[in-house]
């Protein structure tokens, strides 16, 4: 058990202090200053002069989210008609087939919306073509997508006065090239040597030992699994995600994968310190976030190494912890670790299997998609956290009796009504597609679609509620892992969660900038004795109040149907 | 918008270029440099390839080592978990029956020296593992069922143990595919 907890311990001290230097890198990449990477300028010179972009040109906050929701709605297309059209399309050595209108319609917003929500199964639902040019693609853009987009955010807290927020374009090349295709070249060759398929070559056929014909997929799968998790995408090559061997062949790989995706949403914290020079801030920011992780994984590991309690009651040994649905190689207390952390972060890669966890971690994994900004995901986490800061302000600003002002700036009616509209609109979205599918499924359970309600889910009682909420809450997170014995590969399931993916994806981006941009070019009130300060433990302490106070408001009812009852029937 | 239009087409051609093609093709290149070749790592019996290091097979006869259950039956082209509650009563129910057939397969052991990993479902279906102690609990009856010595036999299983990565993280595990290959080379 020591060395299971030294895995977990050391995955997470490590990434954090690697962080730091890159945080500190990516900061001096979108200030133009001067960078070890600088040999790429000619390659983007190269991009935007094809492209026809000026990449200095100024854009203020209308331009800057024009700019960005017009090239993916582009995707959004692109992706969808290939994905209709990928049976008769190249690079398809197993022979899959086609997606149907409403799966297409599902997969191409969730890898453009960063989730990555899967309806379908990686070895037999997409091609090599579609792996690569619809989900790989995707899965780069749709994550620089977010990291340009904090980086208006970081423009905006930044300066004094100013309707700039900076170029769209320029930051979103930037971001690939210079952030997520270098460490994706390293974290793929790891994976390479260790056992993950990186050739074209197509399902094998094997007589194994005792004689059975076995065929076994494979595929360019490195690449995707990097970027995947980089990305904080979450989209598995296979459908066992991470939990399948050539996905995650060992412990090692299990860590790079786990580093993966923690590291760009922390090293963003940190940017937001170099870049807008506010430090403190940024590492009180960085100590919310990362308590607010801690209250949430260290509850699930208990759960998970604990065991669970009815195959205790068999007799049998449970040395390590929760096997169902876990793999030998990672443990219970590291699929423990992770299944939150995935939801922690915006990613939604699996290890396990969240459909059999215990009914305290699905709590957790689900709060943790709820809050949705503890860390978060690749720069979105910290557009969601930043709507938290904005009601703490203004909040504070009623306690004293004061206009709230953040970052010498007055909060005034219009952004707090935006900022209160995006955070109401993450518990609409959840309960009601949570809502409406639990009334369809209670009282048209045999309706004549292509799958009856009666045969969505894979569990009764508590846990098949669970089973709804949880689909629900990581399309509107777009975190995109599932609990996977429900089947979501329906016109209900596809369409209802297509909306709930692109509303959660766009409007918590649109808001935040908004604001950013709205804040930004009004008059710049300086600093008094009376000013509210934000870069203090009060203040971090009053955002972490805020996020605790809407998270169970909003939330507490659902959760106590689902995983809590499910907790409560057995303890 | 539609000043937009035009450089977001030229744009994402560009970078398909540089994340569709040249990305997967120079890391299919550097796979080829890797012990599999980039195809997945095979284990051969006798110069016949039985089967692919990391991907676990079904073994049911007394005389092999057997590994995790599997959801999937073992379909190495459609991976996946059992997705049961963990209190789900026909769940609970299969893992019972599954600790009787490992009780009558393996007379004299003890319910309490069973892993739970070797009746519960792997979470890929695929699990090429099982701990030590999931390993040396079937010795007496692999033993019985080959007519060779149980202390030999732990020997062997004890070889295959991988600790943990660099000695201190993680668990332990024996891969089921190469000690079962090992088993039919030794006689």
């Amino acid at each position: 058990m020591q060395t299971e907890l030294l895995g977990v311990i050391v995955t997470f001290v490590l990434v954090l202090l690697m962080a730091f230097p890159l945080g500190k890198y990516i900061a001096k990449v979108f200030q133009g200053e001067r960078t070890f990477t600088d040999f790429l300028n000619p390659l983007e010179r190269l991009i935007f002069k094809f492209s026809g972009i000026d990449p200095h040109r100024k854009m203020n906050w209308k331009d800057f989210l024009k700019a960005m929701l017009t090239i993916n709605l582009l995707w959004f297309v692109y992706a969808f008609v290939l994905l209709l059209f990928q049976g008769h399309l190249p690079l398809n050595p197993d022979h899959n087939p086609s997606q149907t209108p409403d799966l297409s319609f599902n997969t191409a917003i969730s890898f453009m919306v960063n989730c990555d929500l899967q309806d379908y199964s990686g070895e037999s639902g997409l091609t090599y073509l579609t792996q690569i040019f619809v989900v790989t693609f995707l899965q780069f853009v749709s994550a620089s997508t977010g990291v340009a987009a904090v980086v208006a955010l970081f423009n905006g807290i930044k300066e004094k006065s100013t309707s700039n927020l900076g170029n769209f374009w320029n930051y979103f090349v930037k971001t690939i090239t210079r952030i997520f295709l270098p460490l994706c070249l390293v974290v793929a060759i790891i994976l390479a040597f260790n056992g993950t398929p990186t050739s074209f070559a197509g399902k094998d056929t094997i007589i194994t030992m005792r004689g059975d014909t076995v065929n076994v997929s494979r595929g360019p799968a490195a690449g995707m699994i990097a970027i995947k998790h980089l990305g904080t995408n979450g989209g598995g090559w296979f459908n066992a995600n991470s939990a399948h061997p050539l996905e995650n062949p060992n412990y090692l790989t299990n860590m790079v994968e786990m580093m993966a995706q923690i590291l760009i949403p922390v090293a963003m914290i940190f940017a937001l310190g170099f870049y807008t020079g506010k430090k403190r801030f940024a590492y009180v920011i960085f100590w919310v976030m990362t308590l607010g992780a801690l209250i949430l994984i260290v509850p699930s590991m208990v759960a998970e190494i604990g065991g669970n309690p009815a195959i205790a009651k068999m007799g049998i040994a449970q040395p390590t912890g929760a096997m169902e649905g876990k793999e030998v190689r990672f443990g219970p207390a590291y699929s423990g670790f992770w299944g939150v952390m995935t939801t922690v972060i915006s990613t939604g890669s699996v290890n396990g299997m969240h459909d059999s966890y215990m009914p305290m971690s699905g709590t957790m994994q689900l709060l943790a998609m709820m809050v949705n900004g503890f860390y978060g995901g690749c720069g979105v986490g910290i557009l969601n956290y930043y709507i938290y800061i904005i009601i703490a302000v203004f909040i504070s600003g009623l306690m004293v009796g004061r206009t709230p002002e953040f970052m010498g700036h007055k909060v005034e009616a219009r952004e707090v009504k935006i900022a209160a509209l995006v955070t109401l609109l993450s518990t609409f979205l959840i309960k009601g597609g949570t809502a409406l599918a639990a009334y369809v499924f209670v009282h048209h359970p045999d309706v004549g679609w292509a799958m009856k309600p009666t045969a969505w889910l894979n569990n009764s009682g508590f846990h098949g509620f669970t089973e709804m909420l949880y689909q629900v809450t990581s399309s509107n997170a777009n975190n995109g892992s599932a609990y996977a014995g429900m089947t979501g590969n329906n016109v209900f399931w596809n369409v209802m969660t297509g909306f709930v993916l692109i509303l959660g994806r766009f409007l918590p981006i649109i808001g935040p900038i908004a604001i950013a941009g709205l804040l930004a070019s009004k008059k710049y009130v300086p600093q008094s004795t009376g000013t509210l300060k934000t870069d203090s433990l009060t203040f971090g302490a009053m955002t972490f109040a805020v996020i605790v106070i809407i998270t169970a408001l909003s939330y507490f009812p659902a959760l106590a149907l689902g995983p809590l009852a499910e907790y409560f029937s057995v303890h | 918008m539609k000043k937009y239009i035009l450089p977001s087409i030229k744009l994402t051609a560009v970078l398909m270029v540089l994340l569709c093609v040249i990305y997967p093709l120079f890391l299919a290149a550097v796979g080829k440099l890797t012990p599999g070749g980039g195809n997945g790592e095979t284990v051969s019996l006798n110069g016949k390839v039985v089967g692919y290091a990391n991907i676990g097979q079904n073994f049911t006869d007394d005389k092999y080592f057997w590994g995790r259950p599997s959801a999937v039956s073992f379909n190495a082209a459609g991976s996946g978990g059992s997705n049961k509650g963990p209190f789900d009563s026909a769940y609970l129910a299969d893992v019972s029956s599954k600790i009787d057939s490992f009780m009558a397969h393996n007379p004299g052991v003890s319910r309490a020296s069973v892993p739970s990993e070797l009746v519960t479902y792997s979470g890929s279906g695929l699990d090429p593992d099982i701990s030590p102690d999931g390993a040396l609990v079937q010795v007496g009856r692999v033993a019985r069922a080959r007519g060779i010595d149980s202390a030999a036999l732990r020997a062997l299983v004890l070889s295959h143990v991988q600790g943990p990565f660099l000695g201190i993280f993680g668990p332990s595990k024996v891969n089921v595919l190469k000690l079962n290959v090992a088993l039919d080379q030794k006689k």
